[in-house]
């Protein structure tokens, strides 16, 4: 199946005055369509930075970005219209993503103004299918994000979203300011959508219990790489990676199955280094627990461990 | 205990009265302003003696401390000062009209081009052009300008609006510079809006509240000056009214009658707490606060 | 018996707005004995924050208004204290850390400014602490909460610091002074995972250390589960459910609590319900009896009559929910 997305060597440089930032380092993964892809990490990983280079807010320093084959690998005031269309984001905060300034109504119209010529049944109608599309009230049309409840905020910025029909969503942490039960709601919400219209998504998240639901395929970033990639299932019920390992032990559960799932307590150690600074050889050897001689020599090299699941790590690489 | 109202109208208004209402000062500013408003438009109507606000001399009614029947007492022409003081109130308000009216699309409009297109070089030449401006002492400009010109109320208006958009600019290209890292005009962006929407539905919106409130404190800064302005023959001039020359006209009487400065100098205060007490009001109002 | 340090009876808190009052808190019953670990569980907006804000002594009055209720801590009605003794309260008694460790240290000073503050205020003259100098007592606090090098910290401004290291030290001013109590409002909700997983970690072995009673507020029911031993459920303003946390998560009874579990997505897979149906009620004008019943898929006539009051189950575990209750007709 041909790849919406497919991202090669994804490279990413922010000079700052105490250096240089290798936010994103050597990034490759590929989205077919109906497919969802976790991107999951902590703060200073790169997730956020992944997001915003492949939407185009940034240009990217090195690598290739391949939307429908085509390299989109520039800022996003040079692309072509029609990426506008088929690529779109929904961004985390849902309270800064609506204009507190418009109603729902012309948030929602701007998309269809902008890439649907065809609206002959007239604007208003269309945004009405659209909300009903994401199950709210036809009444809130005239409303201001302001008397809508966050759950409620965000499911407009995916209405929003789906305007265009595109091919592509990228989700970057869209549940994780709201509460459970309404991350619940939106989460069903998207993966039927997802179904129904063979969407490609980028999941985004920290939370990796959610991730576990909604995703296909999970990478783990950590300071700018990917360090593990797996289907779902094997992601987590058999990690390789001793970042991904301390990761997911330390998730809190709410079921005794789920503790049962988790790899022994490994303790967290210490906190994610400057991005200026990186650790020589392997970025995460000075927090390992499995650390090896070779770990701060040399950066290790991606490895398909099993058909589908790769792992940059010492301890699993071929040659030891 | 009872709480819920029994007649539950939260309407728009109510709520917008409500937060408006919360500090009484606001509601005491906006009489203020209420009133200087209709008693310019009625001045024909509410005045005693109409007559008196152009060309009248009566010497055998000059100097009358104030009475029943003038209630500021008379000028050196014999006019009525509080009849007077009200006319003025017209050429006050529409300085301060017109100059906001000029001053306000281009200030916002040159803020935002630069705000939005910061470190490029649109905002450098809109912002050193502003900093210019900036720079030269307010009263000076308006005296050197209005001195070049003939003296009126239509030059003084100039004069004020050259020295008053940079404000506007400013106020703007901070607000502006801000917005544009908003996800909301992120996203519009993204989506391939214009240039022109992405100013002027997304961004401006955002910035109006405080535009507003500010253009309401500026008409009382406006009017302040303007008085200034004719305060040294540079504004309307005779036998027209107007508040800074009815004090520069009545400086040479004091203290013996001290009601012809006086009252005129009262009346410029009452105009800028007016506003000023309004302003604060009209902030309140739109302040994200829930209701 | 542990002797009870705080007592909330029947708490019910109002806020003034245009048009009539928000009823926000909606008769609390809570409850902390000595060396517990209580974790308070519930929504966005469901009254967590403004109980704590009660008991401190901090909610803004007005718009807020206390409508009935007591606060007892250690005895003594909090609802009734003069200015001074909550003051001392808050010096010795109770202290409360916050979500966003970066929002509650102030950028301008530095971490040993902020520390010697309040270690200044709160010398008490039968505190062995007080013939140590305050540095002494600073350098402490922040090895107690496993700080590296606290000389250096001590002249270091908070934004030269991690997340973790200011919670850190948001923790180290709560405890410079010992207390009896210290209230978590949602510890690490803004830090990463692992280091949210140390803070929690710090906080266990402190309370331990210090005998301190903690109440851990979360919306995250993994980190009440596993860091808690008794658990309150608070939904809409009043709590629903009350347990040992071993017994609310293998026997969740209130039918909010099962819908909210049923809810958090599990590691083990097996997809996300698809939500509580309904919003979180208008706090205007709230369902009338319980507040839960208008999404309550068990809700029957009597639920919207009256409020049904928290029911033992048995010893250890409490619903108010008529579910669950022997009704009188």
């Amino acid at each position: 199946m041909n790849a919406v997305l497919e991202v090669k060597k994804l490279k990413k440089y922010f000079s700052t005055t105490k250096g240089v930032v290798k936010a994103v380092n050597d990034v490759s993964f590929s989205i077919t369509p109906g497919e969802t892809l976790g991107l999951v990490g902590e703060s200073g990983s790169g997730k956020s930075t992944v997001a915003y280079t492949v939407m185009g807010l940034y240009q990217p320093s090195g690598g290739q970005i391949l939307f429908q084959g085509q390299d989109v690998a520039i800022s996003h005031h040079k692309r072509k219209r029609i990426l506008k269309k088929e690529l779109q984001i929904v961004f985390q905060d849902p309270g800064s993503s609506l204009n507190p300034r418009q109603t729902i109504e012309n948030i929602l119209a701007l998309p269809i103004r902008l890439h649907d010529r065809d609206y002959k049944k007239g604007i208003a109608e269309k945004v009405q299918e659209i909300l009903s599309l994401v199950e709210l009230p036809v009444e809130y049309m005239e409303k201001y994000p302001r008397s809508l409840g966050g759950g409620e905020k965000q499911m407009v910025a995916i209405a929003r979203a789906l305007a265009t029909n595109p091919s592509l969503i990228v989700l970057d942490e869209p549940t994780s300011a709201l509460d459970v039960s309404i991350q619940a709601k939106i989460i069903h919400k998207l993966i039927e959508i997802q179904q129904e219209k063979n969407l490609g998504y980028l999941f985004i998240t920290h939370d990796l219990s959610l991730m576990r639901n909604i995703a296909h395929r999970v990478a783990i970033m950590y300071l700018g790489r990917i360090v593990e990639t797996a289907p779902a299932q094997q992601f987590f019920e058999t990690p390789y990676h001793p970042y991904t390992r301390m990761l997911i032990s330390s998730i809190p559960v709410v079921s005794s199955e789920e503790e049962k799932l988790k790899p022994g307590k490994i303790p967290s150690m210490g906190e994610i280094p400057s991005p200026v600074n990186m650790p020589a050889g392997c970025v995460f050897h000075p927090r390992c627990v499995d650390r090896m001689p070779i770990c701060d020599q040399e950066e290790p090299i991606n490895f398909e461990i099993k058909p589908g699941h790769w792992v940059k790590c010492h301890l699993w690489s071929p040659n030891k | 205990m009872n709480l819920s109202p029994k007649k539950s109208k939260r309407t728009k208004s109510g709520k917008a009265w409500y937060k408006f209402s919360r500090n009484p000062l606001s509601v005491v500013g906006l009489v203020i302003v209420l009133f200087v408003i209709f008693s310019a438009l009625l001045a024909p109507w509410v005045t005693p003696y109409p007559a008196h606000s152009g060309k009248y001399v009566n010497y055998g009614e000059a100097n009358f401390s104030p009475s029943i029947q003038h209630l500021f007492g008379t000028d050196v022409f014999g006019r009525d000062v509080f009849t007077r003081t009200i006319y003025a109130f017209r050429s006050s308000l529409i300085m301060g009209i017109v100059v906001l009216a000029i001053v306000v699309p281009i200030g916002v409009t040159l803020g935002l081009l630069a705000g939005y297109f910061k470190e490029t070089w649109i905002d450098v030449l809109i912002m050193r052009i502003t900093d210019i401006f900036l720079s030269v002492p307010p009263l000076i400009l308006a005296l050197a300008i209005t001195s070049v010109l003939k003296p009126n109320l239509t030059n003084a208006m100039l004069a004020v609006s050259v020295m008053w958009w940079p404000w506007y600019t400013r106020l703007v290209y901070g607000m502006a510079t801000s917005l544009r890292n908003e996800y909301f005009v992120q996203s519009a962006e993204l989506l391939g809006a214009s240039k022109f929407h992405v100013l002027f539905k997304e961004i401006l919106p955002n910035c109006l509240s405080t535009i507003l409130t500010k253009m309401t404190l500026d008409m009382g800064w406006v009017i302040l000056i303007g008085a200034s302005l004719s305060f040294v023959g540079l504004g309307e001039q005779a036998p027209k009214a107007a508040l800074g020359s009815m004090v520069a006209d009545g400086a040479k009487y004091l203290p013996e009658y001290w009601w012809i400065s006086v009252f005129p100098g009262l009346a410029i205060m009452l105009i800028v707490l007016g506003f000023n007490l309004l302003g604060d009001g009209i902030s309140d109002l739109f302040s994200m606060e829930e209701a | 018996m542990s002797q009870l340090i705080l007592d909330i009876k029947n708490l019910t808190v109002n806020f003034r707005v245009y048009g009539g009052y928000l009823k926000v808190l909606n008769e609390v019953n809570f409850s902390v004995s000595q060396g517990e670990k209580v974790g308070l569980v519930g929504e966005t907006g469901c009254g967590k924050t403004t109980t704590m804000k009660t008991v401190m002594g901090i909610l803004p009055q007005p718009p807020g208004k206390i409508a009935q209720g007591e606060i007892f801590f250690q005895g003594k009605n909090v609802l009734t204290m003069k200015k001074s003794e909550i003051e001392k309260m808050r010096q010795t008694g109770i202290s409360m850390i916050f979500q966003d460790p970066t929002a509650a240290l102030n950028p301008v000073f530095t971490i040993g400014q902020q520390l010697y503050d309040v270690v200044q205020h709160s010398q008490s003259s039968d505190d062995g602490q007080s013939r140590l100098s305050a540095h002494e007592v600073s350098i402490r606090a922040l090895q107690d909460v496993s700080l590296p090098d606290p000389k250096r910290i001590l002249d270091n401004y908070p934004l030269q610091l991690s997340g973790g290291m200011r919670q850190r030290v948001c923790i180290a001013l709560a405890i410079a002074r010992a207390k009896q109590l210290l209230i978590a409002d949602e510890p690490g909700t803004s830090l990463d995972v692992t280091i949210q997983d140390q803070i929690l970690r710090l906080l266990n072995q402190i309370a331990a250390e210090k005998q301190m009673a903690i109440i851990l507020i979360s919306h995250s029911l993994g980190v009440i589960r596993e860091w808690t031993n008794r658990v309150y459920v608070m939904y809409a303003g009043s709590i629903v459910e009350e347990s040992t946390t071993e017994e609310l998560f293998s026997h969740p009874l209130h039918p909010y609590t099962r819908a909210l579990m049923d809810c958090v997505p599990k590691l083990t897979g097996g997809g996300t319900a698809e939500g509580i149906p309904g919003r979180i009620p208008d706090y205007f004008n709230p369902p009338t009896g319980c507040r839960f019943h208008p999404r309550c898929p068990h809700a029957f006539a009597l639920c919207s009559e009256k409020k049904p009051a928290l029911y033992h189950v048995n010893d250890t575990h409490q619903v108010a929910c008529y579910l669950y209750q022997e009704v009188k007709q």
